[in-house]
């Protein structure tokens, strides 16, 4: 694809409000999905006739299914904390993408047809009929929220722009506007298995391939099993993680951990993926079918524990939802977290000393973190509040001397998302991906200056395809991003299997 | 004065009964509404005790406003405290004998009214000249702010520079409260109580339709109110649990 023309933002030395450039970033949002995708997750082909009325229809069955749309889109005051929180608004100064004039979006519409006052006097409440115009607004600008939250950490009431930009895209699908890059993607978990469509032989393949890389590397048999029944745990992992650098570094560190530790495990080529794009599209139904892969792949094989691996919505779909969605998860070992992420795992095994690590091994290196947004602001790890924060440090800093964490107010709760999450980590988005990036380019040059950092390690797929691509609009390497387990993976102790 | 005691008296009554009817259906409608999946803002805490803290901590504390922008913050708690001390110090109109707390809070209560006027002109401020905030607000944001500094001026100016006579609105209130039908006793008559009434008047008739929602949404918010348990509990909605049952 032709690189599309824009301009990189320059990184500020002081970052300060942005002045609003309105419909900046006005468009047509990205490619619409094909009729045949729409259909095979449950949606008509294209734009229906009756759009207007269906749209009607569909936000008032969502308005009754959850109580955080009809709330929110009640209680917001326009207080305008929210204003200058967003990454896309930061890098795109377009003030749609101010969380609250995106909601407002939804809301104009909800006033006008769901309130006295909307419908008394649209005017002085701001109440718009639902037209074509506002239509494509919905369609262009909630593809501009990576659905990351981090407005709803500033809101007085917890307003959450995520729960409306996905309730917006579940009304576009249901009108026949759905978007191409994440329909054709549930479209491609339903067909063969993961995200990237690679079916069992190809996997096959790969899996063994990386046994004899690490063979050749340290001289040493780690296995990666492939649909193996009766292991100990079932690993679920982005698919990314079979694919591409920097993810296949970490897949190669989980399975030195699970060799290292002793703990028989599997991949699963039916649950071949973590990533649940169900929920980006807002869709209860879709996420849930994605789910129960899962439950289906831990029931055949014969599993105790399910552990997931690096990614980050994958994680906020598998700590908060997954039990919900396809639970109960009572024929698992109850002992263990269910599910477990690798980095509570990891860290378990190093604080028990069952794993080995030598920090010398990554001496070239001055990392820092940074905190994928849907594990920092939707899930948690290690049952304590804010474990998410904690434990995926304790893990770099058991692999390595140098870590510097970036300025405080992005990270933590606080953190920028990478501006590729939420459905957008497309090629058609890639103006708003590295507008959108700007604030945490800032906060990393910001450490690259200050503590020489050279790397920044992350816990999701989307995060590191999403750096590896944009890290170069501003003068870094792509390589600089790597996987947490990339690290223990160069710093971890092998034996030989005793067996 | 016959008209406007009884005019005012109707009003009341009409006032107060859109006022809770409103806000009762309101909430009803929240807490029937379903919350199908947990989607508190991590981190969250781990108990029901923990919950109550935080969604206290937002209603007292306004503690997410505060780590966001100390401006609104500021404007935004003078405004509602102040507001609850000049609420309190009213109810001296509403009771005989006026209880204990309130006598005490008279004091506060009388210049809370001046630091209300103060953070609405703050608030108004900000909502005029910050331009993000401009590019949010709807005539209603102004006209809401407008409104609040109407009863906050026009009742100050009763305290500060001309009494009404307030034995006398104290006997009106209580003829209201007890139901005596067309036997109220008069409403004294200057246009500046008139003008304060109606205003409050129309504020609580307003309250149930517009963004003062946020007073019951924010106890209802599941970003704030929803305890961190999803891996040890399942929270399945009806609606959903349907679609366990028929197996899709």
């Amino acid at each position: 694809m032709a690189k599309a023309k824009f301009e990189t933002p320059a990184l500020r030395p002081y970052p300060v409000i942005p002045i609003l450039k309105p419909d900046a970033m006005k468009g047509d949002g990205p490619f619409l999905a094909k009729p045949a995708m729409q259909e095979s997750l449950g949606y008509p082909g294209e734009l229906v006739d009756n759009w207007k009325e269906v749209a009607i229809a569909k936000m008032g069955d969502l308005l009754k299914k959850y109580r955080s749309l009809r709330v929110y889109l009640d209680s917001c005051v326009k207080c305008g904390a929210c204003t200058d929180k967003c990454h896309y608004l930061i890098g795109t100064q377009d003030p749609k993408n101010m969380p609250v004039a995106r909601q407002d979006l939804l809301r104009q519409v909800y006033r006008r047809y769901f309130t006295l006052a909307g419908k008394l006097f649209p005017k002085l409440v701001g109440a718009k009929d639902l037209t074509k115009e506002v239509l494509d607004d919905w369609y262009n600008y909630y593809h501009q929220c990576s659905q990351c939250r981090r407005c709803s950490v500033f809101c007085p009431y917890g307003i959450d722009t995520a729960e409306i930009s996905m309730a917006a895209r579940e009304i576009l699908d249901s009108v026949g506007k759905g978007q191409k890059y994440c329909n054709e993607i549930i479209e491609k978990v339903y067909k063969i298995g993961n995200n990237l469509g690679l079916p069992e032989p190809a996997l096959k393949n790969t899996l063994e391939g990386l046994e004899e890389d690490i063979k050749d590397d340290t001289d040493i048999d780690v296995r990666l099993p492939l649909d193996e029944e009766g292991a100990e745990v079932l690993l679920v992992t982005p698919s990314a993680d079979f694919f591409a650098e920097p993810h296949i570094d970490g897949l190669i560190g989980y399975a030195k951990v699970f060799h290292q530790a002793g703990i028989s495990w599997t991949l699963s080529s039916y649950a071949s993926e973590a990533a649940n794009f169900g929920m980006f599209i807002g869709s209860y139904e879709n996420m849930r079918r994605v789910s129960l892969r899962i439950r289906e792949a831990a029931i055949k094989l014969k599993v105790k524990r399910i552990i997931f691996g690096e990614c980050g919505h994958a994680w906020r779909v598998a700590y908060s939802f997954l039990n919900t969605l396809a639970g109960p998860f009572d024929f698992l070992d109850q002992r263990y977290p269910i599910p477990q992420h690798i980095c509570e795992f990891t860290n378990d095994l190093i604080k028990k000393g069952k794993i080995k690590l030598d920090k010398s091994a990554n001496d070239h290196r001055r990392v820092t973190f940074h905190d994928s947004c849907n594990v920092a602001r939707g899930a948690g790890m290690g049952n304590i509040p804010g474990g998410q924060f904690i434990i995926p440090r304790e893990v770099i800093k058991a692999c390595c001397n140098h870590f510097y964490d970036m300025p405080a107010d992005t990270i933590h709760d606080k953190t920028y998302c990478c501006a590729g999450g939420g459905g957008l980590l497309t090629d058609d988005l890639m103006e708003v991906r590295v507008k959108g990036a700007l604030p945490r380019m800032e906060a990393l040059k910001h450490v690259v200056d200050n503590n020489g950092v050279t790397h920044m390690a992350a816990i999701c797929a989307i995060c590191k395809t999403q750096f590896s691509k944009v890290l170069p609009y501003y003068g870094f390497e792509m390589d600089q991003i790597i996987s947490v387990h990339q690290l223990v993976s160069e710093a971890i102790i092998l034996t030989p299997n005793e067996s | 004065m016959e008209f406007w005691t009884a005019f005012y008296a109707i009003s009341f009554y009409l006032a107060i009964l859109i006022f809770i009817g409103g806000l009762a259906y309101k909430i009803y409608q929240y807490a029937k509404t379903p919350a199908p999946l947990v989607i508190p803002t991590m981190p969250a805490p781990r108990t029901s005790s923990g919950v109550v803290i935080r969604v206290l901590s937002e209603v007292i504390l306004f503690r997410s406003l505060f780590r966001s922008n100390l401006w609104i913050w500021l404007f935004g708690i003078m405004f509602h405290v102040a507001l609850l001390l000049v609420l309190l110090r009213h109810l001296r109109y509403f009771t005989e004998p006026v209880w204990g707390l309130i006598v005490l809070v008279q004091p506060f209560g009388k210049y809370g009214g001046l630091i209300m006027i103060l953070a609405l002109f703050g608030l108004l401020a900000r909502r005029m000249f910050v331009e993000r905030i401009r590019y949010i607000s709807n005539p209603s944001d102004y006209l809401m702010l407008v409104l609040l500094l109407v009863i906050g001026i026009s009742g100050a100016s009763m305290t500060f520079v001309t009494h009404t006579d307030i034995v006398q609105l104290k006997a009106f209130m209580l003829s209201v409260i007890y139901f005596d039908f067309f036997n109220w006793q008069s409403i004294p008559s200057d246009k500046m109580l008139l003008v304060h009434l109606a205003a409050v008047i129309l504020l609580m008739i307003i309250f149930p339709f517009s963004k003062l929602l946020h007073a019951p949404g924010v106890f209802f918010s599941p970003t704030r109110n929803q305890v961190d348990n999803s891996r040890e509990k399942r929270h399945v909605a009806p609606w959903a649990l349907e679609l366990e049952k028929t197996g899709n």
